[in-house]
């Protein structure tokens, strides 16, 4: 069955009427997955469980609707995710009937690899990058959708939207391909694969008004709430039971949510009155705006203090 | 409540908020290229856009205030560094490349592709400027003081810009402030860019004199430059008419996949390349010119009453015809696009292995790949000139036009018409690579009707084995058809109809003797060779 207009949706009804920036996002989007899933012979999503994933995994029920998804979802489980992470995860997945796929590095996981032991990079290095390796070997995957954004930070400005791996899997920036229209190429030898990237062009802003304007569900971490917290320099970590509290750490209870997801001990919270979408974008964009403020008006202690809270997550 | 909109209680903040909401929901988005070399003063042109849009985060001025490196001059700062990604990785030995930024106002989301110019000029600025809206071609007024014209590459950049057909392009004429602002100079530029744009055949021209490190005419108009009375930059990017050709056009329905979740449904998912689509219309199906209607627009947000470019749905249609990736839907009652085999195009060369006549690459263009000859290079064009010379190959960052002769038909437009419909990419079929890109000028030899392409091939079901089927073969043959056996061992019944709809489209007839086809073989049959099926000898 066809679903009624959804007036809350981005896709509008209007005739011969040009596309706002959100309908083109969207519209690119589904012709890079259609793309990729016509050329490609064994594609997969990577499925973090955070808002990017979230967005992408929505574009996906719309590029192939009436269909359903048409490759499975990899989740790379470094084992210290949260545990609200990974309960979304497995109740989504089976809400919108995806295939998931769970990719453990189990040998690494036995043999008690954490950020302590390791540091974050070793730890990261085993139990993600080696991990999601090794997931897509053993699938045989020839293309893997990330949800990775040229704006995110400098060296990603100039990645394609079909950025080409070499056999080990490994990106040499001067081999990558010209890309030109939406012409993409999508030939491979055996063993070469293909990270597809359709929210190349989507700003962090971006998605948050795609997630308000579809009403797509998130983690319930990104929205503010009274939760137990560890201060660890200028980070907040949750304390859970896994969390190993040092000596002198005491656990206090702040108003806080998450701007990004990873791992529990590596990821930190920010303070903030933010539970809804809306508050969330609102504190996206005033967060700019005081910035710009800050040339122009003195500020008080608490809001540069707040700013600089801030800072360290850009 | 520690984040507010200034100043306002909870219900007028409430409505400050949505009124920004129902703004940023309802924004266009601008793609833009910037064609100019470091000393043009383009990373800092980009800088400047980016700082007085708001767009910089504290933090990263604070670390370009505190870098060493400061070519602003004392008390300023140096915003070319807030691009500056792109020189490390040069001193890293990294490619340089085009790079992707973005920023907002309440007006428009934009999108910049800063394509640096070095060695690679032509195939980065090509790249850039393949999507984009508006070309900025950065103007150096002290260089053009100095050398008393316009630089040649502010030639080249300009005649890049006419090739790939940027809609808009705006000549931004840097430094006025090493030239005391003087309305003479701005004039004397303006009026040569003028006359270049008009011999290249631009249709939308703007110049402004702006000061990238002083920030005149960028953001904020400029006090220094009263006798310029035309909008800055950023207006100009605000308010320039957004590309309406794709739009207007016919219809062009590239299918991308065919949707087929279970037995009821059939839909073909592309993209709205050109024109308009609405359910009801009477739509040709290309190669095989077979005629139905639009049942319905199907999308996950539910049915449209129309689809224009560039929006992605999935089209359910009346009858039960034979369409698959890489091929077509038109509207009936529109101008056909052109169909042939041959085609000049000119096209950007890419690689560092040339070009020569005689080779053959795959031609990408829309969602159809097929092998593309090179039959003939008719001219070379000198960029800094835009004049045509001979030449016997094409090497890296050449612009040329070529001839090509591809193995099935393509189904396009001119470029000048239709980027979507007239671009193509080239890939070397050995090694993979992305090595030329092509825009379509005209078709060559061009096959009268859609029928044509597939003109006079059957399917030939015949009774009396191997010998009777050769026999056929030999009739057809002499009356100048194309004709193949498919009684091969190496064809299994299943992929008969395949086959036998490959061979159709390639406008080949096929002879079949086989016994014993099961009712669901010879049903697919029928559906793909339609009106071409003929059992026994036939005419």
């Amino acid at each position: 069955m066809l679903k009624q207009q959804d007036t809350n949706g981005v896709a509008g009804s209007a005739l011969n009427e040009r596309l706002n920036h959100l309908q083109a996002l969207e519209a690119e989007s589904l012709y890079i997955l259609r793309e990729a899933v016509a050329e490609f012979a064994r594609p997969v999503m990577l499925y973090s469980i955070g808002k990017d994933s979230s967005v992408m995994l929505r574009l996906a029920q719309k590029a192939f609707y009436p269909g359903k998804i048409p490759f499975p979802l990899l989740h790379v489980d470094t084992s210290y995710k949260f545990p609200e992470m990974i309960t979304f995860r497995d109740n989504y997945a089976k809400e919108i009937g995806a295939t998931l796929i769970v990719h453990r590095n189990e040998e690494a996981i036995a043999g008690g690899a954490s950020p302590w032991k390791l540091g974050t990079q070793n730890c990261c290095g085993a139990l993600k990058t080696r991990s999601l390796l090794d997931g897509l070997e053993e699938g045989g995957y020839d293309a893997a959708f990330g949800g990775a954004r040229r704006d995110e930070e400098k060296s990603r400005a100039k990645e394609r939207v079909y950025s080409f791996r070499d056999s080990a899997g490994q990106w040499d920036p001067k081999n990558q391909r010209p890309e030109l229209w939406s012409l993409y190429n999508s030939r491979l030898r055996k063993g070469e694969s293909i990270r597809v990237f359709p929210l190349s062009n989507w700003t962090e802003l971006d998605i948050w008004l795609y997630l308000y304007a579809e009403q797509i569900p998130i983690v319930p971490l990104y929205f503010a709430e009274e939760r137990d917290v560890v201060v660890r320099g200028n980070t907040l970590t949750l304390v859970d039971h896994t969390t190993r509290l040092l000596p002198h750490e005491v656990v206090v209870k702040r108003k806080v949510r998450m701007r990004s997801l990873g791992c529990a001990p590596c990821t930190g919270a920010i303070e903030s009155e933010a539970d809804t979408l809306p508050k969330i974008i609102e504190e996206l964009i005033t967060f700019r705006r005081s910035e710009r403020e800050n040339r122009a008006i003195d500020h008080d202690e608490e809001g540069s203090m707040e700013a600089k809270k801030r800072e360290g997550y850009f | 409540m520690d984040t507010q909109i200034l100043g306002l209680n909870e219900e007028s903040r409430d409505r400050a908020f949505r009124a920004f909401l129902d703004a940023h929901l309802d924004q266009e988005m601008l793609r833009f290229t910037t064609a100019g070399s470091v000393d043009d003063g383009k990373s800092t042109l980009i800088g400047r856009l980016l700082h007085d849009t708001k767009s910089v985060y504290e933090d990263q001025l604070a670390s370009i205030r505190a870098s060493r490196v400061n070519r602003a001059g004392a008390g300023m700062v140096d915003l070319s560094l807030l691009t500056d990604g792109l020189k490390s990785e040069r001193e890293q030995g990294i490619t340089i490349d085009v790079a992707y930024r973005y920023f907002s106002t309440s007006k428009r989301k934009f999108i910049i592709a800063d394509t640096p110019g070095h060695e690679q000029y032509t195939r980065n600025m090509a790249t850039g400027a393949s999507t984009a809206d508006v070309a900025i071609v950065l103007i150096d007024a002290r260089a053009f003081v100095k050398l008393g014209t316009l630089l040649p590459q502010s030639r080249r950049h300009t005649y890049i810009a006419s090739l790939l057909r940027i809609p808009h392009v705006v000549a931004a004429v840097n430094k006025m402030d090493i030239v005391d602002y003087d309305a003479a100079v701005f004039d004397r530029i303006c009026g040569e860019f003028t006359a270049l744009a008009t011999k290249l055949g631009l249709k939308s021209v703007e110049v402004i004199p702006i000061s990238a490190l002083i920030g005149d005419n960028v953001v904020e108009p400029s006090k220094a430059m009263p006798w310029y009375s035309g909008p800055t930059l950023l207006e100009y990017l605000e308010t320039v008419p957004l590309r309406g050709d794709e739009v207007g056009g016919p219809l062009r329905f590239p299918i991308q996949l065919v949707v087929r979740p279970d037995a009821n449904f059939r839909g073909f998912a592309g993209r709205v390349e050109r024109g308009e689509v609405r359910p009801g219309m009477r739509v040709k199906a290309l190669p095989s010119g077979r005629v139905t209607r639009v049942k319905t627009i199907v999308t996950y947000d539910g049915e449209l009453k129309a689809a224009t470019a560039p929006r992605a749905v999935t089209l359910e249609l009346e009858d039960e015809i034979d369409l698959s990736r890489g091929e077509m839907l038109v509207a009936e009652a529109e101008a056909a696009p052109h169909i042939s085999n041959g085609f000049r195009a000119m096209a950007v060369w890419m690689h560092e292995s040339p070009l020569s006549v005689g080779q053959t690459y795959l031609a990408k263009h829309t969602t159809r790949t097929v092998r593309a000859t090179v039959k003939a290079i008719q001219y070379r064009m000198d960029v800094i000139s835009a004049e045509r010379v001979t030449a016997d190959e094409l090497h890296m960052n050449d612009i040329a036009e070529v001839e090509f002769e591809t193995s099935l038909p393509l189904f396009f437009d001119a470029y000048a018409d239709s980027r979507e419909m007239g671009a193509f990419i080239l890939i070397d079929a050995v090694s993979n690579a992305t090595v030329g890109a092509g825009m379509i000028v005209a078709a060559v030899d061009e096959a009268p009707d859609a029928a044509a392409a597939t003109h006079g091939a059957e399917f030939h079901l015949v009774s009396g084995g191997a010998a009777a089927a050769k026999a056929l073969q030999v009739k057809l043959e002499i009356r100048g058809e194309r004709v193949v056996i498919v009684d091969d061992a190496l064809i299994p019944e299943a992929t008969l109809p395949a086959v036998a709809r490959a061979l159709h489209l390639a406008g080949v007839t096929a002879i079949s003797a086989r016994e014993n086809l099961s009712a669901e073989t010879l049903a697919e049959l029928r559906r793909v060779a339609g009106a071409s099926f003929v059992e026994g000898e036939g005419r």
